[in-house]
């Protein structure tokens, strides 16, 4: 492979790496007094465009078969020189997905970042640092790569989250995110050791191989190794019983950063996830479906029970997150290897990811919206958001039903796919917890709900949200209905992002 | 070669008991600095594994970077906070039985798994000749390695700007002192 051709390949995360370090320059440029810092924001947004532009272009290159970006100078080193990523379906997929989730969140995030945040550019810089991260951990197909991505993911995140170093709960909720991270890495980084030495090779496809065509009984090492990992990605995605950092840091951490960790590191966690076991551990499917069987009930269970009980929307929310990442983990424990039915349970994964990101992410807007007028995020500053500003308060009426799951929103549809796989697939018992779990998560969705549209705020003035958060909660709700009204192309975009993946075990 | 092997396995006992002596006394140590100490000790005994590996280039940068560098900064990170000051600290809580069981079980696992596990070894030619030369190490980075190579500046980088973001002084008492970024 050629140099250019090894960058072409690379086109977005370079153009994403770029426009982070153009913001942080500009930043120390415009640092005395120039009015121009202001641009900061549209500049970073401009970036998530050009992410967007450069996968689209580059978007034949990968989505037929799937082309590994390597960069080899003819020279043979003897050691292993498998490619480190790669650009397939999947990758792309999360490409688009990850340029979504930043615009949105960087359409956001702007008062709130001039009322609350010290240093601007470092703050964009950051968020687009921890989009570079996602797409490359989506795209790593070998296990250095895995780790680094994700280790790139998690410290922009604890940044991002003690980002309020004034704010003892910031500090507090990055401090336990950090200790709880570092260990889980630790934990995952074994476990990749142990991959690695039972087969000598750090590619995905050449451990299936080994481990495969295997003489040795190979199960004492991989059950260990499997556990580990999952520990890693459980605590990336939350998983029940890795989740106990999330609502302290979805609390302490900048509302705006609170929106993307909801998305971002989750949707990061469930590509690795999927293609690391798909692509080298498929022989042991049995073994990690139950195990992540287990995992998804319980995490939906304990995420919607614990949700009862909060009074703060962001905690509310976020333990509302823990349960939808059970409910996407659904996905993947009743994946189909047959191809030709409506879902492969991996399909459905991706849809409700995609719901997903508009549906938190729109919610999140509107509470940062909330939160930038009555400066606190606790159920009552929702009192009477009807009559305060009707536009927030119908369109998050809109996400919390697509976060139940009621039809005509898109996290119907994302419900409908995970549940039907499960079903598809005979394990009656996940689709009842998942459904008897959708019906708990009313009660407190409906606690927000009461409050916008019949709770008592006397003194509250209406209140103009701003043309950014406009943007962002105006296009994440049309999304949530457009997913759900016209859910052919994006059924099609989820099933061919995971087409190779479905195909290879 | 009987010695040699004797003399092999006496030095495998003295780096274990480095290492292992070294990482009980960092979790035990009551004070901060001495934990740090004990630290350095174990990192030594590692070094010594890699020599008796025959991987002379992992033992030099174990030591220059775990020992070298690492150790020296928690050290100064240790003096320069409140670690001298207050040298009595317990190191257990009221959940310690608690760890202590997860990590007996995960030792009993680990165990189980190490000894069923038959190990595929590489034949003794490639063990007898360990000629990779650090060129060609070099040479790697630039090559296969050069993705992970970029995107590891880049997070230094994103570390370094983070770091400074979090320990620098607000802007109305700026210049009062630095703060030393130790955030790692």
């Amino acid at each position: 492979m050629t140099l250019t051709q090894f960058l072409v390949l690379l086109l977005p995360e370079l153009v994403l790496t770029l426009v982070a370090l153009v913001v942080l320059g500009l930043d120390m440029l415009w640092r005395n007094g120039n009015g121009s810092r202001h641009l900061l924001p549209w500049i970073a947004l401009a970036g998530t465009v050009a992410l967007l532009v450069a996968a689209v272009l580059i978007w034949p290159l990968g989505s037929t078969g799937g082309a590994a970006i390597t960069f080899t100078t003819g020279k043979d080193f003897g050691g292993d020189q498998t490619p480190m990523m790669v650009l397939d379906p999947l990758a792309l997929f999360f490409k688009l997905f990850t340029a979504i989730v930043l615009a949105l969140v960087l359409l956001s995030s702007g008062n709130y970042v001039r009322a609350h945040i010290r240093f601007h550019g470092e703050f964009y810089a950051l968020i687009l640092f921890a989009g570079l991260a996602m797409t490359l951990s989506a795209a790593a197909t070998n296990l250095l790569m895995i780790y680094l991505s994700l280790e790139f993911l998690s410290i922009t995140s604890y940044l991002l989250t003690g980002y309020l170093r004034e704010d003892e709960r910031s500090t507090e909720g990055a401090v336990k995110y950090f200790v709880y991270g570092a260990t889980a890495s630790a934990v995952m980084l074994y476990g990749f050791s142990l991959l690695y030495g039972a087969t000598g090779t750090l590619d995905l496809a050449s451990i299936a191989a080994v481990l495969t065509g295997s003489v040795i009984p190979v199960h004492w090492l991989v059950y260990p190794a499997l556990i580990m990992v999952l520990v890693g990605l459980g605590f990336k995605i939350a998983l029940v019983p890795f989740h106990q950092w999330a609502p302290d840091a979805y609390e302490g951490a900048p509302t705006p950063v609170t929106a993307f960790l909801s998305v971002g590191p989750k949707a990061a966690g469930f590509a690795v996830l999927m293609r690391l076991l798909l692509t080298a551990l498929p022989g042991f499917q049995l073994d990690w479906i139950s195990v992540l069987a287990g995992v998804a009930i319980v995490t939906m269970t304990l995420g919607n029970l614990v949700a009862l009980w909060q009074s703060n929307v962001k905690r509310l929310l976020a333990y509302s997150s823990i349960a939808q990442a059970g409910y996407m983990l659904i996905g993947l424990v009743a994946l189909a290897p047959e191809a030709h039915s409506w879902t492969t349970g991996l399909n459905g994964l991706l849809i409700y990811l995609f719901a997903y990101l508009f549906t938190n992410l729109g919610a999140f807007a509107v509470v940062i919206a909330v939160e930038n007028h009555t400066g606190s995020a606790q159920l009552d500053a929702f009192a009477g958001l009807m009559r305060r500003n009707s536009f927030l308060a119908i369109t998050m009426f809109l996400f919390l039903l697509s976060l139940i799951g009621i039809p005509p929103t898109a996290g119907f549809v994302g419900k409908l796919f995970v549940f039907g796989a499960a079903i598809q697939r005979q394990m009656i018992m996940l689709a009842v917890v998942g459904i008897v779990n959708s019906v708990i998560s009313v009660y407190y969705y409906y606690a927000i709900m009461r409050q916008m549209f019949f709770g008592e705020a006397p003194d509250a003035p209406p209140f103009d949200e701003g043309p950014g958060l406009r943007v962002a909660v105006g296009v994440a709700a049309l999304m949530v209905l457009m997913i759900a009204l016209y859910a052919e192309p994006f059924i099609r975009l989820a099933s061919d992002s995971v087409s190779l993946l479905a195909a290879s075990f | 070669m009987a010695i040699e092997q004797a003399l092999q396995i006496f030095v495998f006992v003295i780096l274990t008991l480095m290492t292992l002596g070294g990482g009980l006394a960092v979790v035990t140590s009551r004070n901060l600095f001495h934990a740090a100490l004990s630290l350095i000790l174990s990192l030594a005994g590692v070094v010594g594994y890699y020599v008796l590996l025959d991987a002379g280039f992992l033992a030099i940068v174990q030591l220059l970077i775990y020992i070298g560098a690492i150790s020296i900064l928690i050290l100064f990170s240790i003096m320069l906070t409140r670690g001298l000051m207050t040298p009595r600290q317990v190191q257990r809580n009221e959940q310690w039985w608690i760890a202590a069981l997860v990590v007996f079980l995960t030792f009993v696992v680990l165990i189980v798994a190490l000894w069923q596990m038959v190990w595929p070894i590489a034949d003794d030619e490639a063990l007898r000749t360990p000629n990779v030369a650090i060129s060609q190490l070099g040479e790697a980075l630039v090559g296969p390695y050069a993705i992970p190579f970029e995107i590891i500046s880049v997070l230094l980088l994103v570390a370094l700007v983070g770091a400074i973001v979090l320990a620098r002084e607000t802007e109305n008492n700026q210049g009062s002192h630095a703060e030393a970024g130790s955030s790692e």
